[in-house]
């Protein structure tokens, strides 16, 4: 699936960036992006720091304005409307609440700046509701200095949909959060955005949280998008290395293509060793590729086999065992090894020798890019 | 060596600086207010309370000082917080160190040169010369309420711009995102959030004027012709001129009881102004 081809002026679309292009001077922040936002999906833009994602959301927040191409909101081209005229709403990386205002303040200041303003008690009623949707009821008087971290970061988001906005954008809403509070914070952004039917764009540079929240992920490299999906497409079908890399873990082994049939290419590695599995775009017989194997479709065991490994370190992760073995062809990789699985095999001590081996079809056959 | 013997001793040149130089000379003021004149001049004990009496006879230095000082930092912070926004804010980031300097370039020169500067500037062969060759009457500006007002506004305004520039300096800037975020035009987001979160720098400077200008004695002297006088050029009087030291005594007590007042009353006010909040810091 291309980033060219979800262009389009169809009713399902509430907001687009056509051609969108920033510069700042010599670097160019977001290059050529088109990309069409689906009303009331949850939509990730990932990938490192630098690549453009936060720009993107600035564009469609109206911070920056495109230096070439046009943004596109409900319908109309939004380039020359200044932030706070566009029906959108941020939820700050550091939150960016007004100190010296109440939890209710910052949280009606949306409302107040409409003209004309609602009577006090339909904002006070409004700001009570969006309390009670964030879990947060009662907290109106309080200060903001007095609210932790995660508490603040639910202060910016009742501040944010208060407005009932076309979009909410999040720019790494869940960076300053721990793990634990992370974890539940996305399962609660995922509810609420079901419940809100609000357009949710978020920015992160962590896979995990774009894999579990998003309808569709946008995977952005030096400004530019690499690929659009929904994260099983990505998990399953990633473009290139960078998208297999950047989304889950995976093994990369280098070799030649020997036969491809239909969708399906049969490489070998190092020592002859063969990967088969489903071809991107373009892979020819002959040609060097890149085969992906995740490393939890590797399976591990005693005694020998095709593929002889050593054990090199072994890493318990609760219900997983992450295993780093060797093998004098294919060099060093990783083994993901469920509970279940090592409850009939027995598990390997670092230095005890065993073989692996994956079904045909498992790996991914990329372009060598 | 303990931790409180060693903070003590570290204290000690301070807290003995502190003891000689402002508890004493306080103390030996509050007692000299209630003695008399001696004949000679000076001091002699006694216990009365006449010259708080007499305060009145005063009354125009107490007057002119506590409708000046006001009216010196009001114009002060009415020229420094634009200059601040626009150092801290407007302009570009190359020439920021350069203006700020501009700033302090005054300092560089006793107040005194750059007073006399004034009484030619606002003298009769000065500013008064060039409004009536132009045709626009015949003003008197030298020895007025208004040469004193620019002559205070003149020397106090770095005083006020440097506490408003870090307020603003340090403004999240953010901040102004979220409001334009939520709806706010740019005018609004100033009144909404700048203007309050500079709060703690508008009170710093005005504090820091305000207490300076209520003790000013030079440039009233020099640009008020001794027509008008504040309660600094008062106190010169009493002490050094007609020596009478438990009066002079009696007007200072009297100054700095005026001065605790509203600075309590001003400090009360920020506070509540500013929301209660911790991080407002008046000094």
């Amino acid at each position: 699936m291309g980033a060219e081809s979800l262009t389009g002026d169809d009713k399902s679309s509430i907001a687009e960036l056509r051609g969108a292009t920033k510069r700042f001077g010599a670097v160019v922040a977001a290059r050529n992006i088109n990309l069409s936002i689906n009303r009331g999906e949850f939509l990730s833009f990932l990938g490192p720091s630098g690549c453009g994602k936060t720009t993107a959301l600035r564009m469609l927040a109206g911070f920056e304005t495109p230096t070439e191409g046009d943004i596109y909101l409900d319908g109309q081209r939004v380039n020359d409307i200044p932030p706070h005229q566009r029906p959108v709403n941020m939820v700050f990386q550091h939150y960016a609440l007004f100190p010296h205002l109440t939890v209710a303040e910052n949280i009606c200041y949306g409302l107040r700046q409409r003209r004309p303003r609602p009577p006090a008690v339909e904002i006070e009623a409004a700001v009570n509701r969006a309390l009670e949707t964030v879990r947060l009821p009662g907290f109106g008087p309080r200060r903001i200095w007095e609210m932790s971290g995660g508490q603040q970061q639910r202060v910016a988001l009742a501040r944010a949909i208060i407005n009932e906005p076309k979009l909410l954008l999040l720019d790494e809403p869940m960076a300053a959060l721990d793990k634990k509070l992370r974890h539940d914070m996305q399962i609660e952004l995922q509810t609420l955005q079901r419940k809100l039917g609000i357009t949710f764009i978020l920015v992160t540079h962590d896979q995990e949280e774009a894999l579990s929240m998003s309808d569709r992920i946008c995977i952005m490299l030096d400004g530019g998008i690499v690929q659009i999906g929904s994260p099983r497409e990505l998990y399953d079908r990633p473009k290139n290395r960078y998208v297999a890399d950047f989304v889950g873990k995976s093994n990369f082994f280098e070799g030649k293509v020997t036969s491809v049939s239909g969708e399906t290419a049969d490489m070998r590695g190092a020592g002859g060793i063969s990967f088969i599995g489903h071809a991107s775009a373009g892979i020819a017989t002959g040609q060097s590729a890149i085969a992906s194997l995740r490393p939890e479709q590797i399976s591990l065991s005693r005694g020998s086999g095709d593929v002889p490994v050593t054990v090199v370190n072994r890493i318990f992760l609760g219900e997983h065992t992450e295993y780093l073995v060797q093998n004098p062809d294919l060099g060093q990789f990783l083994i993901l090894a469920s509970r279940q699985a090592e409850a009939g095999e027995g598990n390997l001590e670092p230095g005890e020798t065993g073989s692996v081996r994956w079904r045909d079809g498992a790996a991914l056959i990329l372009n060598n890019d | 060596m303990s931790t409180r013997l060693r903070t003590s001793l570290l204290l000690a040149p301070a807290t003995a600086w502190l003891l000689a130089m402002l508890v004493l000379p306080l103390v030996v003021v509050a007692v000299f207010s209630f003695g008399e004149r001696a004949a000679a001049g000076g001091y002699s004990a006694a216990f009365t309370l006449e010259n708080f009496a007499n305060l009145g006879a005063r009354w125009a230095a107490f007057k002119n000082t506590l409708m000046l000082a006001p009216a010196g930092t009001l114009m002060c912070l009415i020229i420094a917080y634009p200059l601040a926004y626009y150092l801290a804010v407007k302009v570009d980031p190359k020439w920021r160190t350069l203006l700020l300097i501009l700033v302090i370039v005054p300092f560089w020169t006793s107040i005194l040169i750059r007073s006399y500067a004034w009484i030619y500037l606002l003298g009769g062969q000065g500013i008064p010369k060039l409004i009536s060759t132009l045709g626009f009457g015949n003003p008197r500006l030298i020895n007025t309420p208004f040469a004193v007002l620019i002559g205070i506004t003149y020397g106090y305004l770095p005083l006020m711009v440097f506490p408003i520039y870090v307020s603003l300096e340090r403004l999240d800037k953010r901040l102004l995102e979220a409001s334009a975020d939520l709806g706010s035009p740019p005018w609004r987001s100033f009144l909404q959030v700048t203007l309050p979160l500079s709060t703690p720098g508008v009170a710093t400077g005005c504090m820091l004027v305000f207490i300076l200008l209520m003790g000013e004695f030079l440039i009233p002297a020099m640009l008020g012709g001794g027509k008008v006088f504040f309660v600094g050029n008062a106190l010169v009087d009493l002490f050094l001129q007609s020596r009478n030291w438990p009066y002079g005594a009696a007007v200072a007590v009297a100054l700095v009881v005026i001065m605790l007042v509203t600075v309590t009353a001003y400090m009360r006010f920020t506070r509540r102004w500013a929301g209660g909040r911790d991080d407002v810091s008046l000094m």
